[in-house]
């Protein structure tokens, strides 16, 4: 809600939005993904997550950027992974928090949500819970986010709410098979007390890899900008669909796109990037473990205070709905290899179909994340493996780089 | 996005509700409640002056006068506030 009075003096056209888009002395709210530990791989990722990092920030470092949080007066962060309560500090770090006045909202698969943890999560008015389920069945769920993962989230909403735990969050992401499951998901959040909470695949991470089969059809685009529009407000975007404003009335939300003016992301080893969904060299601002920390990262880093500066629209400049998208979501056309000036892979004046038609057949050249964190194992990364086949096995086995024969590989005709 | 409200009684006293928090910004402040948690926006620095000087002023007439806010000013203020009251960033208070 923006409160101002309507003062005659006041220049026409200083939106709040507008003002936003110069930056904050400090994020409203940043993404801190404590770990890139989980127990599940999800084949969406976004942030490539499995094994934990040796590197990630130890219990003290993690309180020394809480103090720093407090200071600036980040009313909350959201804490993610990997699956942050796997970290044995992780309850003792949500306490430290929420005793030093930032709020904490923290996304869970359940795993750890048990009866007792739901208890003592209803009685702290400082922190509230996003489960995530990427489908109402076990079937759309589970074929996305693995085996068992429906149940372990359902059971977690359970124990919420038999504690008493008002208003938690049922947190979506959308693709192509839950479309149609609205409603649905709608009825599940309804039943356990949660709001739903519906965004956007990015083909950030591992989402990369499976976002050209998963993300929302261009029919289903409108089918979901139609749902957002008749729920309104009791429904949460996380603003993450704006680029679905350019289809007539603007959703709830800020529309335009936070990164490094309202919002950021701190990952599990200190690196602070534009946005949670933008894990690549390409949008690292700096380390809160620098002289400064984090609080010198977000006012002085070269690529924030680039992308505080008013952006030209570029290819999008001339068409009549720049104003509504903004031209959508930087980490989305970064991660499709499209221009960052151009039109989002989902515009939705087929903009950005028409140049996703153009990309390589191999996906030559398109930007990976800068980390990968996957399991080493299970399951099977969802994406082609180049191999060699041979019709006749090799003369020889080949020779490793570490054979100490002096005659290794020598071949004697 | 503005809701017709009711103002405000500016003959009361009023205060934060003690669980939002108040960050000055550039263009005014940010309002935070971590009760609700619903996020409100100043647009304006004197609408902040008041809202801070709310808890020591015996009314909120008061504290619109400590801030400077002309008497012509004072409808607009008193729905920003009322506004706020509405979203329960204000209560009443005992003066």
């Amino acid at each position: 809600m923006t409160l101002a009075p309507q003062n005659p003096a006041q220049r026409s056209g200083t939106r709040l939005v507008d003002l936003f888009e110069y930056g904050l002395d400090a994020p409203i709210c940043l993404t801190w993904e404590l770990t890139y530990a989980c127990n599940l791989s999800c084949a969406h990722c976004l942030s490539s997550s499995g094994r934990r990092d040796p590197r990630e920030l130890s219990t003290e470092e993690c309180k020394a950027v809480i103090d720093e949080l407090e200071a600036m007066q980040v009313f909350y962060v959201n804490i993610g992974g990997g699956e942050p309560t796997v970290r044995p500090d992780f309850w003792e770090l949500l306490d430290y928090a929420t005793a030093h006045h930032v709020g904490v909202k923290f996304s869970t698969n359940g795993v750890r949500i048990t009866p007792e943890v739901a208890e003592r999560l209803a009685a702290n008015d400082y922190v509230d819970v996003q489960i995530s389920l990427d489908g109402a069945t076990p079937e759309v769920n589970d074929a996305v986010r693995g085996p068992g993962s429906y149940d372990t989230a359902i059971r977690a909403m359970r124990n919420l709410r038999d504690a008493g735990m008002k208003n938690f969050k049922l947190s979506v992401v959308c693709t192509r098979h839950n479309i149609p499951q609205m409603d649905a998901f709608k009825a599940i959040a309804d039943e356990y007390g949660a709001q739903l909470r519906l965004t956007r695949l990015r083909p950030s991470g591992r989402g990369a890899d499976v976002w050209d089969e998963l993300h929302p059809r261009q029919e289903q685009q409108r089918e979901l900008y139609d749902w957002l529009v008749a729920h309104g407000d009791s429904v949460l975007t996380g603003d993450s669909f704006f680029h679905l404003s350019a289809y007539g009335k603007a959703l709830p939300g800020l529309n335009l796109c936070g990164a490094g003016r309202v919002v950021c992301l701190i990952d599990p080893v200190g690196d602070v990037f534009a946005c949670p969904f933008a894990i690549h060299d390409e949008f690292l601002a700096g380390n809160i473990r620098q002289p400064g920390g984090f609080a010198r990262v977000w006012r002085e880093s070269d690529l924030f205070r680039n992308l505080r500066e008013p952006q030209t629209g570029g290819a999008c400049a001339s068409c009549g709905f720049y104003d509504t998208c903004k031209g959508g979501c930087m980490a989305a056309k970064f991660f499709t290899g499209l221009p960052l000036d151009g039109p989002d892979p989902e515009c939705v004046q087929g903009h950005g179909e028409t140049l996703l038609a153009r990309r390589p057949e191999d996906r030559a050249g398109i930007p990976k994340p800068s980390a990968d964190h996957s399991h080493r194992t299970s399951p099977p990364r969802r994406r082609p493996v180049p191999v060699t086949l041979m019709t006749s096995r090799p003369e020889r086995p080949p020779v490793s780089a570490c054979e100490e024969n002096p005659l290794a590989g020598l071949r004697l005709t | 996005m503005t809701r017709p409200v009711p103002d405000l009684d500016l003959d009361r006293a009023w205060d934060l509700h003690p669980q939002v928090s108040v960050r000055p910004e550039p263009f005014g402040a940010l309002l935070y409640h971590f009760g609700t948690r619903k996020l409100s926006f100043l647009k304006d620095r004197r609408l902040l002056e008041v809202v801070r000087s709310l808890g020591e002023a015996p009314t909120a007439r008061e504290a619109c006068s400590r801030a400077g806010v002309p008497a012509a000013d004072l409808p607009r203020f008193g729905a920003a506030l009322g506004a706020l009251a509405g979203s329960s960033m204000l209560v009443e208070r005992t003066p």
